[in-house]
């Protein structure tokens, strides 16, 4: 019985696999058809949409005179001294948050990692701060820096023992600074959540056998740790500069970008000008030219991520 | 002697954690303390009269009104409503699509794989604020602005790309040979997809809800131009209710935001373990 049936058996299930195969030219496309008709309808359509409006004087009241203007408004964009500040200041905002939230996560992921008990109970306090709307983290920050009532200045008041009133969203430095803790309070348990996955995943061997070389704490954190974290360290900066990148949220509700433009990033002005200027055609030109520089930057990433895991053996 | 040394990282930990829970408890306080308190100088920092008045006005249950109180003339009923369908209802559908499109990145290589996968990445890099207007003029073609069904399909294409990108590395994982065993054994690829793989990326489907579900349920940028009234404002749209020209109601406004994380909470402690698995395979696969 045995050997004939097989014989059968496998023959047929040789057919049904050469029909997966047929199948199998076809399908991909099926599978990625509703993803890709749904990202060209939501995505892609607004886009293209407002890369032709970029090229015309369209405002919000004048929707029905609207001419074609060729590159005017990207000319008047790079010679508007608002425009570039707010683009080195994006630029700032990102360097110091994404780096200093690195560090931060690394840091802290490391430290955690050492501690056994009752992990999961700290991982998800952690995580609060992920669960939270930026909205909310504005409002928030906003009131614990208000310069009447705020809980920081109420502490200095205590403190000093005399009323403080520093306008932390309004001098200066002060108001950038303070955005940038609200983000940094914001996002820096991601970088944790994300490293402490990575630190998890290290071989025990090679950490204990650090330790019976007698390396130091510090140095097993700078010569295996960081090493063999550095796929996730740049898939974590790859999502977050690019999140950042996008960052509105917050701003807005903290200072909506000013007083004057003091706090404005790049999306804060597109804002302004889109739709309480209602130049829309000019924010399209700028949205644009700051979503091109952000997609050269998550490329440069990405190539970054590939050798990164080249160098750790994966792929 | 191993104690000794972790003792520095747990005190680390402790007081990292420690500070970045202040803002929270802060919140929570700040929701059951009456609005006069919060507003005074010099602060009063022992409240001698915590009660849960700001609830009770948003559930619409009567309390005596308090000076700057918003909560009674919030719609929350609604904001609850509408929160929940488009989150809810982007989170199913980018889940579905997603996982279909990532089951084509993993199993099977096609032309343009690479090109289409990069694509779906590289949207992520446009934010809500740079689509909003030119949505907002098509959703008012298709006579879906204003409406909790438009905001659904934004959200889901919004979370599609993720979903996309840690459910292809989920699927990656499974061993190949596994599915060769289903097939030989008559099981169409069908089957063998539902069959065999999607029990096995339960995980990574919990982590992109997870994630799906925040980025909706928290979104802004969008829903500000595209929701204009309790048909399909959403609960950070509604937050501004509780500010006023000159006086805001942060009581009120606190304890929406107490019940705006509480589902968030529940999902997060629920599928907590996956998330991390699911971010490690993104991150290290994909």
């Amino acid at each position: 019985m045995g050997e004939r049936d097989l014989g059968i058996s496998r023959r047929s299930a040789e057919k049904r696999l050469s029909a997966a195969v047929l199948e199998s030219r076809r399908l991909p496309v099926l599978l990625l058809l509703p993803a890709i008709l749904l990202m060209a309808l939501v995505v892609g359509f607004p886009m293209i949409y407002s890369l032709y409006l970029s090229f015309t004087d369209f405002t919000l009241l004048s929707q029905s005179s609207m001419k074609f203007i060729g590159l005017r408004n990207y000319v008047t964009l790079f010679k508007d001294p608002t425009f570039l500040a707010a683009l080195g200041r994006t630029v700032l905002y990102i360097t110091i948050t994404v780096n200093v939230e690195m560090l931060l996560g690394l840091l802290i992921a490391n430290a955690m990692s050492n501690v056994v008990k009752g992990q999961s109970v700290l991982r998800t306090i952690l995580m609060m701060p992920m669960m939270f709307a930026p909205v909310l983290v504005g409002f928030q920050f906003k009131w614990i820096f208000n310069d009447q009532v705020g809980l920081l200045n109420n502490v200095l008041f205590e403190i000093a023992r005399h009323p403080v009133i520093i306008p932390w969203l309004i001098r200066k430095p002060l108001g950038f600074i303070t955005i940038t803790l609200a983000e940094l309070w914001m996002s820096t348990p991601f970088m944790v959540i994300i490293f402490l996955a990575g630190i998890l995943s290290i071989s025990k061997d090679l950490t204990d056998a650090a330790e019976v070389d007698g390396s130091s704490e510090w140095q097993k954190f700078i010569h295996i740790i960081i090493p063999s974290v550095s796929p996730f360290i740049y898939i974590a900066l790859a999502v977050r500069s690019l999140d950042v990148a996008k960052a509105y949220d917050l701003v807005s509700i903290m200072t909506g970008g000013g007083p004057a433009h003091r706090t404005e990033l790049i999306w804060t002005y597109v804002y302004r000008l889109s739709f309480t200027s209602q130049s829309f055609a000019l924010g399209s030109a700028m949205s644009y030219v700051t979503v091109l520089v952000a997609i050269l930057f998550t490329f440069y990433l990405f190539r970054q991520l590939i050798k990164a895991r080249k160098v750790r053996g994966i792929q | 002697m191993k104690r000794a040394r972790h003792l520095p990282s747990r005190f680390a930990t402790y007081v990292f954690l420690a500070v970045f829970s202040l803002p929270v408890l802060w919140l929570i306080l700040t929701s059951v303390r009456p609005n006069i308190e919060i507003n005074t100088r010099p602060p009063v920092w022992l409240s001698r009269n915590l009660n849960l008045d700001s609830y009770k006005a948003l559930l619409g249950m009567g309390v005596n009104p308090e000076r700057f109180a918003f909560g009674e003339n919030v719609p929350f009923v609604l904001y609850l409503r509408n929160s929940l369908l488009s989150a809810l209802g982007s989170t199913v559908l980018a889940l579905i699509i997603g996982t279909l499109a990532a089951y084509a990145f993993s199993s099977f290589s096609f032309k343009g794989r690479s090109g289409i996968f990069l694509g779906l990445m590289l949207a992520r890099a446009i934010p809500g604020i740079a689509l909003s207007l030119p949505l907002l003029i098509l959703l008012t073609k298709i006579g879906l602005s204003d409406s909790v069904y438009g905001l659904i399909l934004v959200y889901t294409a919004m979370n599609i790309p993720f979903a996309a990108w840690l459910m292809t590395g989920f699927i990656g994982e499974i061993p190949e040979a596994l599915n060769d065993a289903a097939l030989i054994d008559g099981c169409s690829k069908w089957g063998a997809f539902l069959r065999i793989e999607l029990p096995l990326v339960g995980p990574g489907l919990a982590a992109s809800g997870i994630f799906a579900f925040l980025t909706s349920w928290n979104e802004f940028a969008i829903a500000s131009v595209l929701t204009r009234t309790t048909a399909s404002k959403t609960f950070p749209v509604g937050l501004f209710d509780f500010t006023g020209e000159f006086v805001s109601d942060w009581r009120g406004m606190c304890a929406m935001s107490v019940i705006m994380l509480v589902p968030a909470v529940i999902f997060v402690i629920v599928v907590q373990r996956q998330l991390l698995r699911g971010l490690t395979l993104g991150a290290v696969k994909g």
